[in-house]
């Protein structure tokens, strides 16, 4: 290694750095928000250090290219908007500590280097600093105990995972003689597929499907999501998955592309099922919560299909969906926060009625992200969809399309049920009082008018994905 | 020099107990060396391997993972710790108050 | 030769290991044959003569023992990563010791926010 290679590796460096900053200031600062503060300009001299970080290090370790920068802005914009929603709640959880966004910083930092992995060491402890983060982040509200349980349970499964994965590194080890993506894409080019080898595919399935929650992995993440506090949801069901299907795309669709005739029946499968379950289960949730997790399961589902499909129209799909889906579900989540205040809990599907006649703009709001959920024109939602659709038809996945479509209509059920609460009930008992702030009108103004700009003219973001991966 | 299948054996039968630990057992504490069973499986593998193939890599990451480990056990028991303060038992299923 | 290698430098572990299975299981077996089985309830009690247990058998003890086992084990493992660094020291020369002392850096940090939330206070 040479000191000229270190442009490529700035960004990370300089999130580590700020990121180890921000929980020293913490000490010293008292007003928590100056600390939110300071994470989003850490963000933005982060940014900055991106156009120059093009190249690959350390003989292959290291990659930054179009894909992962595609990734890390995302993660960013993840970051920037959870940072906007949280500070207000965490008052309300009265849980207002500096190192909630030191911690944030660093899961951010594990994402990114999971976006930029090209070696299964360095995806590895990407991974796990993300993951012992958000295993922190979710047992935040520590007097509360429905956080510590989502905690544990997040933190049991989280490590199982992972030894899972670690086992299926190995195996690929022990074949390959190798860790790094492009050597194992190279050396399987020559082998034949043995049983072995499959085992270690499955072993790495599995891992990642628990990272991304596809059914039958899934158990962990509607307990999670609900008991996790609510930024932290919004955060989870967002840049940790696309940090998920970043790694997912750059294992499977290079080190493992060689075997892709086995193992694209198991993703279809688990695509399906995972589809399936979300969309089922979401049905009977009574708690709005709750139904956005079941709905996060079901979005990971329509993603893989980008992967499923493959080569540049997919994948772009895939990355264009991701990108989307953060808009939508981080400005749903706001809504959550927004009816969440000191004595009242907010989330159950009773409380949203009637609120188009208490509070007309919020249930206009809402009733925008669900549209876009649901994947109804001219929200953003649809474009994702619709791309998606494209990349699998192109790839002669039709039928798989099509069954995507109906578990879509079968969505349309739980989201536009919300609408109808709201807009068709009478309001019950008191009205609901909002806990609104200016950081977060600001993050759901974002939300909202990206979500309905990329739904009117999508060019944009479709070329920008498109360049990229290209 | 004893051959290389045989570490591999042993790291896969002592994961496989990690694995039957996690699955079968209800005490979070259990659960948890369970895990670390299932890491010191990878672990063995991952030594003999690298040691046959001469090739450094294998070892590099069990460093990682040893120092991941003990970053993980920490973690763990903040939260069992943090969770025990609201409740006493450290049975898994006494914990539910968040059903599906 | 890999495959029909015979450990034989091994072989008294293993009959080491094999006769201290057959003692154990020796012992009790023997003694199940030969003792005498007469149960009845004071036989059954924790105590044959005495008082009962009352309460919790375990002891609970303070919160700070976990936080200083949880601090000691996370900056005890870190210390691996010095020995390889050692080895090579004399080799790569400069270049390690600015690595190393950033590695400490960090450490440092956060042994300067676990003293700054008196994380080792025993108050």
């Amino acid at each position: 290694m040479n000191f000229t290679d270190i442009h490529t590796l700035m960004p990370e460096i300089v999130m580590a750095v700020l990121a180890l900053a921000v929980l020293l200031s913490e000490l010293v600062i008292r007003r928590k928000e100056t600390v939110g503060l300071l994470a989003i300009v850490s963000v933005a001299v982060t940014a900055y250090f991106i156009p120059t970080s093009f190249g690959t290090v350390f003989n292959g370790m290291f990659i930054s290219d179009g894909y992962s920068v595609f990734f890390k802005f995302i993660f960013f914009t993840c970051l920037i908007l959870t940072v906007l929603i949280s500070s207000r709640y965490l008052e309300i959880e009265r849980s207002s500590h500096g190192e909630y966004y030191a911690l944030l910083m660093f899961a951010t930092l594990g994402m990114m280097l999971m976006a930029s992995a090209g070696d299964l060491i360095v995806l590895y402890l990407g991974l796990e600093l993300m993951a012992l983060s958000l295993y922190v982040l979710t047992g935040f509200i520590r007097h509360e105990y429905r956080s510590n349980e989502a905690s544990l349970k997040y933190f049991l499964l989280g490590a199982f995972s992972s030894a899972i994965l670690l086992y299926g590194i190995m195996m690929i080890y022990a074949q390959t003689g190798t860790t790094d993506i492009n050597t194992i894409s190279s050396v399987l080019t020559e082998k034949k597929a043995t049983v072995s080898l499959l085992l270690s595919v499955i072993f790495l399935l599995v891992a990642f499907s628990f990272k991304i929650a596809l059914a039958p992995f899934h158990m962990w993440t509607p307990d999670v999501y609900e008991g996790a506090p609510t930024s932290i949801t919004a955060f989870m069901s967002v840049g940790p998955k696309a940090a998920g299907f970043a790694v997912l795309g750059r294992v499977f669709l290079v080190g493992l592309y060689p075997l892709q005739i086995n193992w694209i029946p198991l993703l279809i499968g688990l695509s399906i099922l995972t589809m399936a379950v979300g969309n089922i289960l979401a049905i009977q949730q009574r708690s709005v919560k709750r139904m956005l997790a079941y709905s996060s399961i079901a979005h990971a589902g329509y993603a893989v299909i980008g992967i499923i499909a493959g080569g540049n129209e997919g994948v772009s799909a895939m990355m264009n969906y991701l990108l989307i889906y953060m808009f939508m579900n981080i400005g749903a989540f706001s809504i959550l926060i927004l009816m969440r205040s000191e004595d009242f809990l907010g989330e159950s599907l009773d409380d949203f009625k009637g609120l188009a006649k208490t509070h007309p703009l919020t249930a206009g709001l809402m009733l925008l992200f669900m549209f876009s959920l649901t994947g109804i024109p001219p929200t953003a939602g649809f474009i994702g969809k619709f791309y998606l659709f494209k990349a699998a038809v192109g790839a002669g996945y039709t039928w798989l399309a099509i069954v995507t479509v109906i578990f879509s209509a079968i969505s349309a059920y739980f989201y536009l049920r919300v609408v109808i609460y709201m807009y068709m009930h009478e309001p019950e008992g008191e009205a609901v009082s909002l806990s609104g702030s200016p950081s977060l009108g600001l993050a759901l103004l974002i939300s909202a008018l990206l979500v309905l700009f990329i739904g009117i003219y999508p060019s944009p973001f479709i070329s920008f994905a498109r360049i990229v991966t290209g | 020099m004893i051959p290389l299948h045989w570490y591999l054996w042993l790291g896969s039968i002592v994961f496989c107990i990690g694995i039957f630990g996690f699955l079968a057992k209800r005490n979070i504490i259990i659960m948890f060396l369970s895990i670390e069973l299932m890491l010191n499986g990878v672990n063995i593998s991952l030594v003999a391997l690298s040691h046959y193939m001469q090739d450094l890599r294998g070892e590099i990451l069990v460093f990682f993972i040893i120092a991941v480990a003990a970053a993980e056990a920490a973690i763990g028991l903040a939260i069992v710790v943090s969770l025990f303060r609201n409740r006493t038992s450290p049975h898994v299923d006494e914990i539910r108050e968040l059903k599906g | 030769m890999p495959g029909r290698y015979l450990p034989t430098e091994y072989l008294p572990v293993a009959i080491f290991i094999a006769i201290s299975i057959a003692f154990g299981l020796g012992a009790l077996i023997m003694g199940s044959m030969v003792r005498l089985r007469r149960p009845y309830r004071e036989k059954l009690m924790p105590y044959e003569s005495g008082i009962d247990p009352v309460g919790e058998p375990r002891v609970r003890f303070s919160i700070r023992f976990y936080i200083i086992a949880m601090l000691f084990v996370v900056f005890d493992v870190e210390a691996i990563f010095m020995y390889p660094w050692a080895i090579v020291f004399d080799k790569i020369g400069l270049f390690a010791l600015i690595e190393m002392i950033i590695f400490i850096v960090i450490l440092l940090v956060g042994y300067v926010y676990a003293l700054k939330k008196e994380a080792f206070r025993w108050e």
